[in-house]
């Protein structure tokens, strides 16, 4: 049976790119802070030596319209092209071909649907930033070949949130169930609080800090009770109107598995939103193709340099880190002549 | 009244980058001529069929006029579909950030429950 080397949940900032490929005057100062942070965690994907990525994220209006709007599609086809016009002109995001792995696509359509998830399936399907953003900060080579699974979070009416957590939890059973011997990570995309569009876009923070903290708190420790007890689709309007895609988060609990705490945690602060990055190994082994030590067995890391900002909680129950790395993966190709990048904090008025 | 409509135009518009210059240089024109030509394209659809009953309301084609995205936000129009084609039409005209920040001070007279976007 397949192996779930990963399982891996972030927010898919689309100008993560612009920001930290950026140079000189038009480089953020955030724009380190935040390349240090991605490269630590792109290690816990790297570390999981995967084969096949499922990729679960939500398409922004790009090919999936309301004339036709499915809650659950599995992408089924040799390969994804990505990213769109608009996308490249807003976010400065390149153009980019991932292979697909149709065999993984048909076991987890034929078995989505065998567990009453009426899933859509697309066989030509142009992939956006919800899944781009995650290979441009996980796995930049992008030479892995993906499953893409889209939600909808977008385009009300949405399903309910124990339906993501179900949803993800069938991902889970049935990437363990699937007849090969193949690594295989799970990453799925959302967002904490985010509001778009309306009054309380761009801040400093994300729209509500307090959702954002206790929303770390419950992905990070498997938390699924007292998040579903919580989080309504009704709720999930109070932290921003874009904060739908927390659900996106719900369903990566679900593939986690209730109570099991994250291996890796780690927030940024940004202007608008805050950023948050979990790793799950399963089972609490490190993950390697066969021979490699487990977590727990690891010995301790020295203690890191003294500038990193502080950890969500559960700090003292993480596992060491990996050791850094010195050749970092090449970078998607750079676009030239992006326009600026947007102003550090504090510019709002 | 039809969300669908007006995200249509929306959507229709942001994702044609000629288009998008067009509907910023003369709202009106592209306005009409949207709702002649493609207000009834059935989009991701072969060519050659179109619906028939698709109309702006007098008030939903005054605002795509005014390009007023304070009122398309009251209306119900999609907050995301709006952002991304304002900004792709006005961002360049300020500094960094200045449109997104003042077309969030726009709308600070809001207060939730924000308009229901359902379509």
């Amino acid at each position: 049976m397949a192996t779930v080397a990963a399982v891996i949940a972030s927010t898919h900032h689309p100008f993560y790119l612009k920001a930290t490929t950026s140079t000189g005057d038009e480089r953020p100062p955030f724009a380190d802070e935040w390349q240090a942070r991605i490269e630590t965690f792109r290690e816990t994907l790297t570390r999981a030596e995967p084969d096949v990525l499922v990729m679960v994220g939500s398409d922004h209006f790009h090919q999936l319209w309301l004339d036709n709007m499915p809650q659950f599609l599995v992408g089924k086809a040799p390969y994804y092209d990505a990213n769109w016009y608009n996308e490249e002109r807003e976010f400065g995001l390149p153009r980019m071909t991932l292979a697909g792995d149709e065999e993984l696509s048909q076991h987890l359509l034929r078995g989505g649907l065998d567990r009453d998830f009426d899933l859509a399936f697309s066989n030509e399907l142009r992939i956006d930033h919800s899944i781009t953003c995650p290979i441009i900060t996980l796995r930049p080579e992008a030479d892995l070949p993906i499953v893409p699974i889209y939600t909808n979070i977008f385009a009300p009416p949405l399903p309910q949130p124990k339906r993501f957590v179900q949803l993800g939890k069938a991902i889970r059973e049935m990437v363990e169930s699937w007849e090969s011997d193949k690594r295989v990570a799970i990453i799925g995309t959302g967002h904490l609080s985010l509001e778009l569009g309306g009054p309380r876009q761009f801040g400093e923070h994300g729209p509500d800090p307090e959702f954002d903290r206790r929303a770390v708190e419950w992905i990070a420790n498997g938390d699924l009770e007292g998040c579903c007890g919580e989080v309504t689709l009704d709720s999930l309007h109070l932290p921003g109107n874009a904060t739908h895609g927390f659900m996106d988060f719900m369903l990566m609990m679900g593939v986690a598995g209730e109570g099991v705490k994250a291996d890796h945690v780690d927030t940024l602060d940004l202007f608008h939103t805050m950023e948050a990055y979990f790793t799950w190994y399963p089972d609490g082994s490190s993950p390697g193709r066969g021979g490699f030590e487990t977590v727990a067995e690891r010995p301790p890391q020295p203690p890191e340099e003294g500038e990193r900002p502080p950890q969500p909680p559960e700090e003292g129950e993480r596992p060491p880190q990996p050791p850094e790395e010195g050749e970092r993966p090449p970078q998607p190709p750079e676009e030239g002549e992006r326009p600026p990048q947007p102003p550090e904090e504090g510019e709002r008025s | 009244m039809s969300k669908y409509l007006l995200d249509k135009f929306l959507y229709t518009v942001d994702r044609d980058p000629e288009l998008v210059e067009r509907y910023r240089s003369d709202p009106a024109g592209t306005v009409a001529w949207w709702e002649d030509e493609m207000a009834n394209s059935i989009l991701n659809c072969h060519s050659g069929e179109k619906s028939t009953w698709l109309v702006l309301s007098d008030e939903e084609r005054d605002v795509l006029v005014r390009q007023d995205h304070v009122r398309l936000f009251e209306l119900g129009a999609h907050p995301f579909l709006t952002l991304t084609l304002f900004i792709a039409m006005f961002e360049r005209d300020h500094g960094p950030l200045e449109y997104q920040i003042a077309y969030g001070e726009a709308l600070q007279h809001l207060s939730l429950p924000y308009p229901d976007i359902a379509t």
